[in-house]
């Protein structure tokens, strides 16, 4: 497969795993903010301000945003072109680069995108946007539900396939750990409220956030607890969203490009994914809590972007040709 | 009921011979189309555009900064030819390709046509897509022109004409088959009736002559398009073309030349490729030998080709053929390497570079329609009797500094075919007919080919880029 390829198969399934990531996160926190009683601009900021913190993106928000109040922060991250990040500009850029490599997926998965496209830049979706906030977000993720479910049910399982899974556990596990990293952030001000109703409302969004209620239920038969809900989003070796099951996952996918056995390692890529998965394989949420969790999930972004970062340099990256140099070499060829 | 107040107002009608009166090969669609409600009518129209729109079936429109890419209008009343004139067709066509092929390989060999004096050297030579780089060097096959999109018109008594014979990259092949595609949903019960020859084994022909030039047999070779990217306006189509045949797409950063060989850049290191179908024109494939500044191609390509190590659909320099200074002597290229007489004619043609066309051309420029001799897409033309005196005046000083750039052509009143035009109803609009005819152990042609349509009243440019449709051209098995 062309280098060039393998890096926009892998973009692409990035930008469409995000694109549902931020359109959950932000469908639940709409939903939470009815449960919040006296909500002044002090709440709002303190409810919103983690959100746009967890995609990185809080300076570019405060460049062009005075108040970080519901309407401003929706818009932001729906439809703010100029923020990369935005449900907008990560279907756009999904759809870009599927585009480029339209003759390697399959017409099913292209079509699916390109509808998502054409409704996003139609009236409609503003109109959607106005009228039922929750349908409309909900299209998104139905969208790339859509999506994924068509690459499992029509790709070949080759090169193609691995770059496209490479792409989505990356993303879905990185996009997991900013989601409880938002808990972090909103216990902060007031420790003294853990375990209140308010304290319970916002857990359940962290995993209503993580499309995770039902399955942290069916496992826990028990109250909402922050540890339990903590170890099963990072611990989980079954549910799809937790941070272990996704590095496992791209652990496979690594050792299946190359060739080599799972036990061993080719590339720096293996190597880093294959230390991480057995942190994760053999930690415990007690260990997690003595770190800190926001000091724990940092430090497994950082290690996510190694591992995205060595799987570019051993694939997908082209030294740049020297064109002068080569235009040189050619014609000496030709005498 | 929908076609009682069509008139054809004194054209060739594609579809009635006088209204009222259909043409028999066009009876049966006739008849269905008279079955059909308006609202059904509008239904299937906006099924169509809308599945258009969601395949992504689209061309890239330049002038617009965003890169917008639109579909091409579609209109949904089909061209028919029936068996025999396709016949008469195909052998024309065949007869051309083999002379243009024959020439090509003469002008850059024993140049005997020149030596013969039949085509005067200069003009060969002067020509600005004749590759000197070429001459001597042996292509496989002997083919140059693998893929062309020939461009036909019918004048009012309805003969066929050839317009232009397009050997570089022919684009447009790919509209043939989605229209295709769009008609069988739209009217999944009237193909079988009809009798219509089907179109989708294009691409299985384009992949068996592009494995036919390999130079490679003993092995399956590996073979790549190359396109100049996402924001060609025929990327759609390059990436079409790649998807039905199951090949690489690949953009000159993809590639590097190494030992006189051609390596794509994968996963898995570089991978040697052995045929390339180019969708890039000559001047942008090599920066070491032609247009230094592109970064579009592939540095060493021409050495590959020399050393014999790539096929390469169409071969590089068949620009020459494309020269529509050229196209006024394939009439003598078919009687000097076939001994035969054309079986469709030109457009007559004037030479401004001829003296004894020179005078004549000069003073009737208001009655000639003028095109300069590399120029696609209906752009550098001039169309004598609907120009301002400007534009006539413009031509004038043109030609004399340069008449080698000039061809004049009188105008042609282009035949008509009945065409959706909103609330006006069904009116007859101007077409043409580009074929597309692939060149390889045999030569192929598919039946049918993209039928361009002028939607503006009284148009005579059909290009997509200046507001052209196209529709589904019906090959029949009978008569």
């Amino acid at each position: 497969m062309l280098s060039r390829v393998a890096d926009s198969i892998y973009w692409m399934a990035r930008y469409i795993e995000r694109a549902e990531n931020i359109a959950r996160l932000v469908e639940v926190n709409l939903q939470l903010l009815l449960d919040f009683q006296d909500v002044d601009d002090a709440k709002l900021k303190e409810h919103w301000d983690p959100l746009i913190r967890s995609t990185g993106d809080e300076k570019r928000f405060y460049e062009n945003n005075k108040k970080a109040n519901s309407e401003n922060v929706l818009e932001f991250l729906t439809f703010e072109l100029e923020n990369p990040n935005s449900v907008l500009s990560c279907v756009f850029s999904a759809r870009e680069n599927a585009r480029m490599v339209r003759d390697q997926i399959t017409a099913e998965m292209w079509e699916t995108l390109n509808k998502l496209y054409l409704f996003l830049k139609s009236g409609r979706a503003r109109q959607l946007f106005e009228s039922d906030i929750h349908d409309f977000y909900q299209q998104i993720k139905e969208h790339s539900h859509l999506f994924l479910g068509l690459a499992n049910a029509t790709v070949t399982r080759d090169e193609g396939y691995d770059f496209l899974q490479i792409g989505s556990y990356i993303e879905r596990a990185d996009k997991t750990t900013r989601i409880l990293d938002i808990k972090y952030h909103m216990l902060l001000p007031n420790v003294t409220d853990v375990g209140g109703a308010v304290d319970v409302a916002q857990w359940i969004a962290i995993l209503r956030s993580a499309s995770a209620y039902e399955a942290y239920h069916q496992l826990y038969v028990t109250d909402v607890n922050p540890a339990k809900i903590a170890e099963f989003l990072i611990f989980s070796e079954t549910f799809p969203r937790s941070i272990r099951f996704c590095v496992q996952k791209l652990n496979e996918c690594l050792h299946r490009v190359s060739g080599c056995q799972l036990a061993n390692y080719s590339n720096e890529a293996e190597r880093l994914c294959g230390r991480l998965l057995s942190e994760l394989n053999y930690g415990s949420v007690e260990e997690v809590f003595q770190e800190g969790l926001h000091e724990y999930l940092d430090r497994i972004q950082e290690r996510l972007n190694e591992i995205g970062g060595s799987t570019y340099k051993a694939y997908m990256f082209l030294p740049p040709v020297d064109m002068e140099g080569e235009i040189q070499v050619q014609q000496q060829q030709q005498q | 009921m929908h076609f009682d107040n069509y008139t054809t107002d004194g054209f060739f009608d594609e579809m009635f011979e006088a209204p009222g009166k259909v043409r028999p090969h066009y009876k049966v669609l006739a008849e269905r189309f008279d079955r059909l409600s308006d609202e059904e009518f509008e239904e299937k129209r906006q099924a169509v555009d809308l599945s258009f729109l969601r395949a992504g079936v689209t061309f890239t429109v330049y002038s617009d900064n965003q890169g917008t890419e639109r579909i091409m209008p579609f209109d949904l009343i089909p061209r028919i030819i029936p068996a025999g004139e396709w016949e008469l067709l195909e052998r024309g066509l065949k007869q051309r390709l083999e002379a243009l092929n024959l020439f090509l390989h003469d002008i850059y060999h024993d140049q005997k046509i020149l030596k013969d004096n039949v085509i005067p050297p200069s003009y060969v030579l002067s020509s600005k897509d004749f590759r000197r780089e070429m001459v001597g060097v042996d292509v496989p096959r002997n083919i140059y022109i693998h893929i062309c999109g020939t461009d036909l018109i019918r004048d009012d008594k309805g003969q066929y004409l050839v317009l232009e014979d397009n050997g570089r990259c022919p684009s447009g092949v790919s509209y043939v088959l989605e229209n295709r595609a769009a008609m069988r949903r739209a009217f999944p019960n009237l193909f079988p009736a009809a009798g219509v020859r089907p179109v989708e084994h294009y691409s299985e022909d384009l992949l068996k002559m592009l494995k036919y030039i390999s130079p490679v047999q003993d092995r399956e070779p590996t073979v790549a398009i190359l396109t100049p990217g996402v924001y060609n306006s025929a990327y759609f189509e390059h990436c079409f073309l790649a998807r039905q045949m199951g090949v690489e797409i690949v953009e000159g950063r993809d590639l590097v030349v190494r030992d006189y060989k051609v390596y794509m850049r994968t996963t898995k290191g570089l991978q040697q490729v052995d045929v390339i179908y180019r969708r890039i024109n000559d001047d942008f494939l090599d920066p070491s030998v032609f247009n230094p500044d592109s970064l579009l191609g592939v540095p060493g390509l021409l050495n590959a080709v020399r050393a014999g190590n790539i096929g390469l659909a169409n071969a590089i320099g068949t620009g020459v053929a494309d020269d529509k200074v050229m196209y006024y002597f394939v009439p003598r290229m078919i009687k000097y390497y076939l001994d035969q007489d054309p079986i469709l004619p030109n457009v007559e043609t004037y030479l401004p570079s001829e003296k004894k066309d020179y005078d004549f051309v000069i003073n009737n420029l208001d009655k000639l329609v003028v095109k300069s001799a590399n120029e696609a897409g209906g752009y550098g033309m001039l169309m004598g009797p609907w120009a301002s005196k400007e534009e006539i005046a413009k031509f004038h000083d043109d030609i004399q500094k340069n008449p080698r750039n000039y061809i004049a052509q009188n105008p042609i009143s282009l035949s008509r075919h009945p065409t959706y035009c909103g609330e006006a109803g069904f009116e007859g609009r101007h077409i043409d007919l580009r074929p597309y005819i692939i060149c390889g152990e045999d030569i192929k042609i598919t039946p049918g080919g993209l039928t361009r349509v002028a939607l503006r009243k009284g148009s005579l440019v059909v290009n997509s880029s200046q507001g052209g449709g196209a529709k589904d051209t019906w090959v029949l098995y009978k008569e």
